[in-house]
C-alpha cells in the first residue's frame, strides 16, 4: 500500500510509539479521509449533495486508530466523524460516495444518507442518529459471538463527548460491563456538541473518571498525536482481546469544522483554537513523517495525488449511477413481505 | 388438565429454548430462581443455563443489546417487566429495530414481550396498552393474542419471523383464561379470526377486549341480537379482508380497544372501512376505547375507565338501533 515508505531513520529526535509501517498506513487512511471529505464539502457547496455533510476534520488520528486494529470477525460501530476509521476497517470509498450522492447502488440505496451508513453483514454497524444508541447494540453483537462460542473477537464503538451525556450511552456502558464483553469505547471530546461547549455538557472533572464508575478501564489520549492514538487505542484493543474488562478511551481534540457543513462554527472562540488540543492531527502526523524522514516532500505530494485520484474516481462512478425513484421503490419496511400491512 | 394464558407463554418460551439454540431471554428478573415479575419464565433459567439472563433496569440497553445479538444471528426474546416501561426503549425499538431492514436490507429478528393492559389496582404506570404506538411506526409486527392458544402459537411464530415483533400479552388474561391443551399450530400470522358468528353487528377487537366483546355478545344474544366478533390477533398487519367480509354481512361496525382514544387501532379500522367499504355500512361506525386520562388506580375508577362487557353491550345496542 505504501510503496514509497522509507524504513531508514535519519533522525531519532522523536520516539514513535507505534511501528513506522503502521504509522504510515494510518497516515495514508487519514489523508484519504481528509481528501475525500474536502471533496465532499466542495460538492456540498456546489449544491451537488442533498442533506448534510459531516466531516471528521481534526479527528482522523483517533478515528483511524479505531479502525486499524480491528480484524476479521470484530465489530465496528463508527459514528459521525469516523471516515478514517471506516476506511481503515475496510469500507470501500464507493460506499461513501454512493451514499452521499444518493446512488441506488450504494449500501443505503438512497434510503438513508451521509454518515448513516454501514454494512451489518460485514460487521460495520449502521449508526442511527440517536446518539448513545449504538453502544448496547455493539454489546449485543459481542454477546451473540460469545453465545456461539467464537473466539478472539472484540467490538469497538465510537462516541462523542456530547453523546456521552445521553441516557442510552450510560445504559450501554453499564450493560457492557455487566456482560463483560470485549468492548472498546472510544470517546472523542472535540469540545463541542454542535454549538454547546464542554461546560454546558458535563460538570465532572474529567470524563475518563467515569470509567471506574461504569466498571471500565479508562485511558486519556491526546487525539492530535497519531503515535499516541495508535499506542493507546491499540493497547486497549489488545487488552480487550486478552479478556480485560471493557475499555474506555477519552481523546481530546478540537472539531476543526462546523458541526456539519451548513454550520460556520462562529461560536468557537479564537483562544480555544490556540490550545494544544486544537492542533490539526494530520499536520502533526505529516510533520512527524518529515522529522523522522519516513517520507520526503515529493513522496508526500505523490500520496496526496494518489488519494485525490481515488476519491475522484469514486465520485465519478457514483455520479454516473442511477438514483432511486419513488414509483419504482419497494415501499416495504419488513423482510417478511407477506406480513406487510398493505392497505392503501 | 388446564393451562392458563400465562402458562402458555412460559411453555412457548420453553419450547423455543429447547428447539432453537439461537434463542435467549433477556429482561429484568427473568432469570435465577425468580422467573419474572409474572413468572412467565419460571424455571427456565435452571432448565437452560446461561440463556435466561437478568438485566439491569436499562430498557434502552436491553433492546439495543437484543438488536445487536439479532444482527449476529441470535433470536432474542426481550421481556419488558411491564409494557409501560417500554416507553424507555422506544428509541431502540422504533428508530433502530424498526428502521434497520429498510435502511440496510438486514432484518432484526427480535421479539419484545410487553405485559400489557389494565388490572385492578395497577394504576397509571402498570396498565398501559402500547400497541397503537408500535403499530404506527414502520418496520414492526404487532401481535395482540386474545386466547391461550394464540398466546402460545403466536409467540412461537413471533420468534420465527425475521422482523422485529412486538408481542403484547395481556396481564388480565394471564390467570383468567384457561384452555384444555396447547395446539400444535395456529392460524397464520396476520390472519384475523371470527371468534363468534353473528349477522346483526360486527365487533372488531383484540386482546382482553376481545374477551369482553364476547361477553357482551353473549349478553346481547339473550336479547335476541346476533353479534359477530372479530379477533384481530395481530394489529399490524391488520387483516382488513376479514373485517370487510364481516361488515359486508352485518352492515354495522363497532371497534373496541383498551388503548387511549386518540388515534390508534380502532380509529385505523374505522378509517379503512369507511374509506373503502362505505357502501357496506348501514350506520356510522363506532368505536369504544379507554378514556383520555391516565389509567386510574382505584377499582371503581378503573372499571369505568376501560371498555368492558357492559358498556360494549350498551354501545352495541345503541348502534343496533341506528
Ligand atoms: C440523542 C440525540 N440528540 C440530539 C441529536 C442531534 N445532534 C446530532 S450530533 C449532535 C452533537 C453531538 O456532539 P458529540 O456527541 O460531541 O459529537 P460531535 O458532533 O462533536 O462529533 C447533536 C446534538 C442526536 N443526534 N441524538
Amino acid at each position: 500500500m505504501l510503496q514509497t515508505a522509507q524504513r531508514t531513520l535519519k533522525s531519532k529526535r522523536k520516539k514513535l510509539a507505534a511501528p513506522h509501517e503502521r504509522f504510515l498506513e494510518a497516515f495514508h487512511w487519514m489523508l484519504l479521509a481528509r481528501t475525500l471529505e474536502e471533496k465532499l464539502v466542495s460538492l456540498y457547496r456546489g449544491g451537488m449533495i442533498t442533506g448534510g455533510v459531516y466531516i471528521g476534520k481534526g479527528q482522523e488520528a483517533v478515528s483511524v486508530a479505531c479502525g486499524l486494529f480491528l480484524q476479521k470477525g470484530d465489530i465496528f460501530a463508527p459514528l459521525i466523524r469516523d471516515q478514517a476509521g471506516r476506511s481503515a476497517f475496510g469500507e470501500p470509498l464507493l460506499d461513501v460516495t454512493r451514499t452521499y450522492l444518493g446512488s441506488r447502488l450504494g449500501p443505503m440505496r438512497g434510503r438513508d444518507g451521509n454518515i448513516h451508513r454501514g454494512h451489518p453483514r460485514k460487521n460495520e454497524l449502521a449508526m442511527i442518529s440517536h446518539l448513545g444508541a449504538m453502544i448496547s447494540v455493539t454489546v449485543g453483537a459481542l454477546m451473540a459471538k460469545r453465545f456461539r462460542g467464537e473466539k478472539d473477537f472484540i467490538g469497538l464503538s465510537c462516541i462523542g463527548e456530547g453523546g456521552m451525556q445521553s441516557g442510552s450511552f450510560h445504559e450501554g456502558m453499564n450493560i457492557a460491563a455487566v456482560e463483560q464483553v470485549p468492548l472498546v469505547v472510544v470517546a472523542t471530546n472535540n469540545h463541542y456538541a454542535y454549538s454547546t461547549p464542554n461546560d454546558r455538557e458535563f460538570a465532572c472533572h474529567d470524563l475518563v473518571d467515569r470509567a471506574i464508575g461504569y466498571g471500565f478501564e479508562g485511558y486519556s489520549l491526546d487525539g492530535t498525536d497519531l503515535g499516541a492514538c495508535l499506542d493507546v487505542i491499540g493497547g486497549a484493543v489488545k487488552r480487550a482481546r486478552a479478556g480485560r474488562p471493557p475499555q474506555l478511551i477519552v481523546a481530546s481534540v478540537l472539531r476543526l469544522s462546523g458541526h456539519g457543513e451548513h454550520d460556520d462554527a462562529s461560536y468557537v472562540p479564537e483562544e480555544i483554537k490556540r490550545k494544544p488540543f486544537a492542533r490539526d492531527c494530520l499536520k502533526v502526523a505529516e510533520q512527524t513523517i518529515i522529522d523522522l524522514n519516513l517520507a520526503d516532500a515529493d513522496t508526500l505530494a505523490q500520496w496526496r495525488k494518489d488519494a485525490a485520484a481515488q476519491v475522484d474516481e469514486a465520485i465519478a462512478t457514483a455520479q454516473k449511477e442511477p438514483a432511486p425513484e419513488g414509483d419504482r421503490e419497494e415501499w416495504c419496511a419488513i423482510s417478511t413481505r407477506e406480513l406487510a400491512d398493505s392497505f392503501e | 388438565m388446564s393451562i392458563t394464558y400465562l402458562e402458555a407463554i412460559r411453555e412457548a418460551q420453553a419450547k423455543l429454548l429447547r428447539d432453537d439454540e439461537r434463542v435467549f431471554i433477556y429482561g429484568q428478573d427473568v432469570g435465577g430462581t425468580f422467573g419474572g415479575a409474572f413468572k412467565a419464565t419460571k424455571g427456565l433459567a435452571k432448565e437452560f443455563p446461561g440463556r435466561v439472563l437478568n438485566t439491569p433496569i436499562s430498557e434502552d440497553a436491553i433492546v439495543g443489546t437484543a438488536i445487536g445479538a439479532a444482527l449476529q444471528g441470535m433470536r432474542p426474546i426481550v421481556e419488558m417487566q411491564f409494557a409501560d416501561f417500554s416507553s424507555l426503549a422506544l428509541n431502540q425499538i422504533l428508530n433502530n429495530a424498526g428502521t434497520h431492514y429498510w435502511r440496510t436490507n438486514v432484518p432484526v429478528p427480535i421479539t419484545v414481550r410487553l405485559p400489557s393492559g389494565g388490572t385492578k389496582g395497577s394504576g397509571p404506570f402498570h396498565s398501559q396498552s402500547m400497541e397503537s404506538i408500535y403499530a404506527h411506526y414502520p418496520g414492526l409486527i404487532v401481535m395482540t393474542p386474545a386466547t391461550v392458544e394464540d398466546a402460545y402459537t403466536m409467540l412461537i411464530e413471533a420468534v420465527a419471523i425475521d422482523d422485529p415483533v412486538i408481542y403484547c400479552e395481556h396481564k388480565y388474561l394471564y390467570y383468567h383464561l384457561k384452555a384444555d391443551k396447547l395446539p400444535e399450530k395456529g392460524l397464520p400470522t396476520g390472519r384475523a379470526r371470527i371468534a363468534r358468528e353473528g349477522r346483526d353487528l360486527t365487533v372488531v377487537s383484540y386482546s382482553a377486549m376481545m374477551q369482553e366483546s364476547l361477553a357482551a355478545a353473549e349478553e346481547l344474544a339473550r336479547e335476541g341480537f346476533e353479534i359477530e366478533v372479530v379477533d384481530l390477533r395481530t394489529v399490524k398487519p391488520l387483516d382488513t379482508d376479514i373485517v370487510f367480509a364481516s361488515v359486508a354481512r352485518t352492515g354495522r361496525l363497532l371497534c373496541v380497544g383498551e388503548a387511549f382514544p386518540w388515534g390508534g387501532v380502532t380509529a385505523e379500522v374505522i378509517a379503512r372501512v369507511t374509506s373503502a367499504g362505505f357502501h357496506l355500512l348501514d350506520a356510522a361506525p363506532q368505536r369504544l376505547n379507554a378514556k383520555d386520562t391516565p389509567i386510574p388506580y382505584h377499582p371503581n375508577l378503573w372499571s369505568a375507565h376501560r371498555p368492558n362487557a357492559k358498556n360494549i353491550a350498551a354501545k352495541a345496542r345503541a348502534l343496533l338501533r341506528e
